[in-house]
């Protein structure tokens, strides 16, 4: 089997958990795993009842990227958040909630959208993740 | 352009989806085919002229054809297994 891509999301922002459905969708067409760990402020989006919310954009976008982010949502673009069930549709998704950030933020899994598979250490997620690349995003 | 067009089971339109939409679209309508359907689908996301006949190498089926059309892209594929 094909080693996994891990990408750990910290960046709460819906261009940068965008950018990262993107890249899950695309791995797992290819039938490769895909594992996400939530940390801090990607969990924090994960929430059950902020998940369809307007989660802002990264600074650099500043006014002429949020004319642009919106144009594509205007045109059609799947939210990221649906961009992830359609890739766990297609191949072996798994998404973790990092126990830290969980903590953090005062969370209880079920406080967590259906997305999300569990919650685990940051161990678990290393031997997840095997020899397989780390991102960080 | 084909000379003769094979004979279309399916036709997933996806133009308007973004990338990666347009394949995540072909990769479902593949599953629901049977081996020998052809398919083609119908794509205005830039990247899925360069994309799709990549996957579709990589997961072992047959690439017929890719059209640019007006506004948008058409790809064949066969459902080899």
């Amino acid at each position: 089997m094909d080693e996994p891509i891990n990408l750990v999301l910290f960046s709460g922002t819906d261009d940068k958990l965008q950018a990262a459905a993107v890249l899950t969708a695309g791995a797992a067409a290819l039938g490769k795993p895909v594992n996400l760990f939530l940390q801090y402020w990607a969990l924090d989006a994960f929430r059950r009842e902020r998940i369809d919310r307007d989660h802002g954009l990264a600074p650099e976008a500043g006014a002429e990227g949020r004319g642009h982010v919106e144009a594509l949502r205007i045109a059609g673009q799947a939210s990221w958040a649906e961009t992830l069930r359609q890739a766990k549709d297609l191949g072996a998704v798994d998404i973790q909630a990092c126990s830290l950030s969980m903590d953090l933020l005062g969370l209880e899994e079920s406080d967590l959208d259906p997305l999300v598979d569990g919650v685990e250490g940051v161990t678990a997620f290393y031997l997840n993740a095997g020899e397989g690349q780390v991102v960080f995003i | 352009m084909l000379e003769t067009t094979p004979t279309i089971n399916r036709t997933i339109d996806a133009r308007g989806s973004f990338c990666p939409g347009p394949l995540m679209e072909l990769i479902r309508g593949i599953r629901e085919a049977q081996v020998g359907d052809v398919l083609a689908v119908l794509s205005s996301d830039k990247g899925s002229k360069v994309d799709i006949p990549k996957w579709i190498e990589k997961a072992g089926h047959r690439l017929i054809a890719v059209e640019t059309l007006e506004g948008h892209d058409r790809i064949l594929v066969e459902k080899a297994r």
